[in-house]
């Protein structure tokens, strides 16, 4: 096993493989490679399931502003720590019945001395909620005006806390939607970075060989024996506080990349050293094709699906760096909204205690990073459909 | 090594001094927050005081000048006490933590690793590479939460700190170390989850590579019963790949427990490490990195020498 395979450890050789009837011989010869893939990676069930989960947590991503019922800067003092709401889809009234999904509304209590508020049901009132209600505006992709979300309450005030509210009385729902496209999408621009870095660093190691390789090598060896959380934790306390969120942002995802190259320079060195010596290399250069044609036309393409199952499984450990910066307080830092910082929330065990709604954001950590683990696993299974 | 340590001090120094502004900044931006304000002359003065003043490479030379020769760490500047101080029992309780942790998380891997690749598709194989999924799935800081709240939900109890109350200013006792047993286990299961299931995966993985072989199938066909024609050849052969990843625990524990520290409190290196980040108390912060580095470096070496002590291949083989 190489080492990166031993290194995310998740690879299991299945020792079995179905073999197409004769039927499907002449289908199975004529295939061509991405549809040999295909198949392969539709008969790892979990991995197809993780991708749809990925796509969904993806379309949370751009379509955000319209799923999410509020506005994320909406805030209501009245429902500080408002318990989550259950939600009723068949409503009894005296006409029959009839589906209609609806809340009920709140009976707040303020203790004078503790200053605390206790929630009940108040089973009295009720709030219907309704598909496509308008409430906050919002720019869809920054160009559509829109004031239409999903779901809502009929009435635009009415008090609609499906996960529950947080400190200042915001809706966790709408901010573990919002946190969604962060989240998601730092995991996406560190590995963009780190892949930039490994394969640039990892083609030339792999290519050339000899002083370069092991120069390389010998800093890839460094960075992972240094242990990166204390250091990151330094580089990120040099983040200045005074900095804009976008600015923040990228440090961040500079700071995760940083550490996060080396696996994916390993990996593409690793391939790049075992295609040199392969015949059709050999007949390239024979042929006289120039070295930068040689990389990208006949080199790359052949491990190209290899770098996209990496990919995929860099993803989760980018998500959940970030998160654990974050919750540090040393990553992204509100108005950004993130899982990380939403987590930040609960970091005592007085709120937590309070609130234990507060640790939802956590749910959706380990849902993206086993729905991402999952389809990195198939796809790398897929990616080579001959073995 | 000693390269590498070089090279790991001139980082942990540029990382440490890279914030704009120094510890007097914050600490005057801290005096004006309250009203109270601070002359220039005395600022000037404590700049020179602390060695502020000069260029950076001297700063770092003096640093490592004082590290060596008089094992002298700087001072720390919040705490106005000698770095020294404060840092060893941290590291130790972190060593201990960390090593506790590689125990567990070795101990509990090899077995059930090996059960689920001899029994593969069993119901217990299932659930091992169920719970494999999860444990790398959560991060760490979320299942201490996690824990933390159902311990103090429904079982009533702190699970806060390495400590109880009355032995944590105490000196070292038997009855201090029989509490900090008590209170170990917890970190040490969060710390190990992670490392435990990948290891299950990893020495799952390559038994099962083993026992495709034809020796197994020979053995077999001679007649070796089944228990004795595992732990003869096979585990032992996927072994050394299961060694072979023990370097890069060293530094993941350490990684772990500084972020689970925080959340737990443990007066491990974790929380002092962050608060001297966030107040620019560079030596201290320093120290730590430095100090943690070497850790790690020499865990690996360790490592590295036990993996040759167990793998006869390697000691040969070109590097």
């Amino acid at each position: 096993m190489s080492e990166l395979e031993l290194e995310v450890g998740l690879h299991v050789r299945e020792g079995r493989r179905e073999r197409p009837s004769a039927q499907e011989d002449v289908e199975y010869y004529v295939a061509s490679q991405w549809r040999l893939m295909w198949w392969r990676f539709r008969r790892h069930r979990l991995a197809v399931v993780g991708g749809i989960v990925t796509i969904a947590f993806y379309l949370v991503v751009v379509f955000a502003e319209f799923l999410a019922p509020f506005s994320p800067e909406a805030y209501n003092g009245r429902y500080t720590y408002a318990p989550p709401q259950r939600l009723h889809l068949i409503d009894h009234t005296e006409d029959g019945i009839r589906i209609q999904p609806y809340v009920y509304d709140y009976k707040v209590e303020v203790d004078q001395v503790a200053l605390r508020r206790t929630f009940s049901v108040d089973e009295s009132a009720k709030h219907y909620l309704r598909f496509l209600a308008k409430a906050a505006p919002y720019e869809l992709f920054g160009l559509i005006e829109m004031d239409v979300h999903l779901f809502g309450p009929v009435e635009e005030d009415a008090p609609m806390f499906l996960l529950g509210a947080d400190r200042l009385g915001r809706d966790l729902l709408t901010h573990l939607i919002y946190g969604t496209r962060i989240s998601m999408t730092i995991g996406l621009v560190g590995v963009a970075l780190s892949l930039f870095l490994g394969i640039l660093l990892g083609a030339i190691s792999g290519y050339y060989g000899g002083s370069v390789d092991t120069l390389i090598q010998r800093v890839i060896e460094f960075v992972r024996s240094i242990p990166s959380v204390p250091l990151w934790l330094g580089l990120a306390a040099a983040v200045p506080l005074d900095w804009p969120p976008l600015r923040v942002y990228f440090m961040v995802t500079v700071i995760l990349s940083l550490i996060g190259w080396t696996n994916l320079a390993r990996a593409v060195r690793g391939r790049f050293l075992s295609l040199r010596t392969e015949d059709f290399v050999l007949a390239a250069r024979l042929d006289g094709a120039s070295q930068w044609r040689i990389i990208w036309r006949h080199m790359v393409p052949s491990f190209l699906s290899h770098i996209i199952a990496s990919i995929t499984l860099s993803i989760p450990f980018m998500i959940i760096n970030e998160t654990t910066l974050s919750f540090l307080g040393l990553g992204l830092r509100p108005p950004i909204i993130s899982w990380g910082v939403l987590l930040q929330a609960a970091q005592n065990i007085r709120a937590v205690a309070t609130a234990p709604w507060l640790l939802l954001p956590g749910g959706a950590v380990v849902t993206a990073v086993l729905a991402l683990n999952f389809l990195g696993e198939g796809l790398r299974d897929a990616a080579d459909p001959y073995g | 090594m000693i390269p590498t340590l070089f090279v790991i001090s001139v980082v942990a120094f540029m990382v440490i001094s890279l914030p704009p502004g120094d510890f007097v900044t914050s600490y005057v931006a801290n005096l004006s927050s309250q009203g109270e304000s601070v002359e220039a002359a005395v600022i000037e003065q404590m700049r020179e005081r602390y060695g502020l003043d000069q260029p950076v490479y001297i700063q770092y030379l003096k640093w490592m000048r004082n590290i060596l020769f008089e094992g002298d760490f700087g001072k720390s500047f919040v705490f106005r006490r000698p770095v020294t101080e404060l840092i060893w029992q941290r590291l130790t309780l972190t060593l201990v933590l960390a090593f506790c942790t590689l125990v567990f998380t070795y101990s509990v891997a090899l077995p059930v690793g090996v059960y689920s690749a001899a029994k593969q598709y069993s119901v217990g194989d299932y659930v091992a590479t169920f719970l494999g999924f999860i444990g790398v799935a959560i991060p760490q800081f979320l299942l201490a939460l996690v824990l933390m709240y159902v311990a103090f939900k429904y079982f009533d109890q702190s699970v806060i700190g390495l400590f109880s109350l009355e032995y944590r200013e105490a000196a070292w006792s038997w009855g201090k170390v029989v509490d900090l047993l008590k209170h170990l286990w917890i970190p040490v299961i969060i710390l190990g989850i992670a490392g435990t299931a990948m290891l299950i995966r990893i020495m799952r993985a390559n038994l099962l590579d083993e026992l495709h072989k034809p020796y197994v199938l020979t053995a077999r066909a001679k007649g070796l019963s089944e228990g004795k024609l595992l732990f003869k050849y096979p585990v032992r052969v996927a072994l050394n790949a299961y060694v072979s990843t023990a370097q890069y625990r060293v530094p993941e524990m350490i990684n772990a427990s500084t972020v689970i520290s925080v959340v737990l409190s443990l007066p491990t290196t974790g929380p002092l490490l962050l608060e001297a980040l966030m107040q620019q108390d560079m030596y201290l912060a320093g120290a730590f990195i430095l100090l943690l580095s070497t850790l790690t470096i020499v865990g690996t070496l360790v490592s590295d020498i036990a993996l040759a002590w167990v793998d006869p291949r390697i000691r040969y083989r070109e590097v």
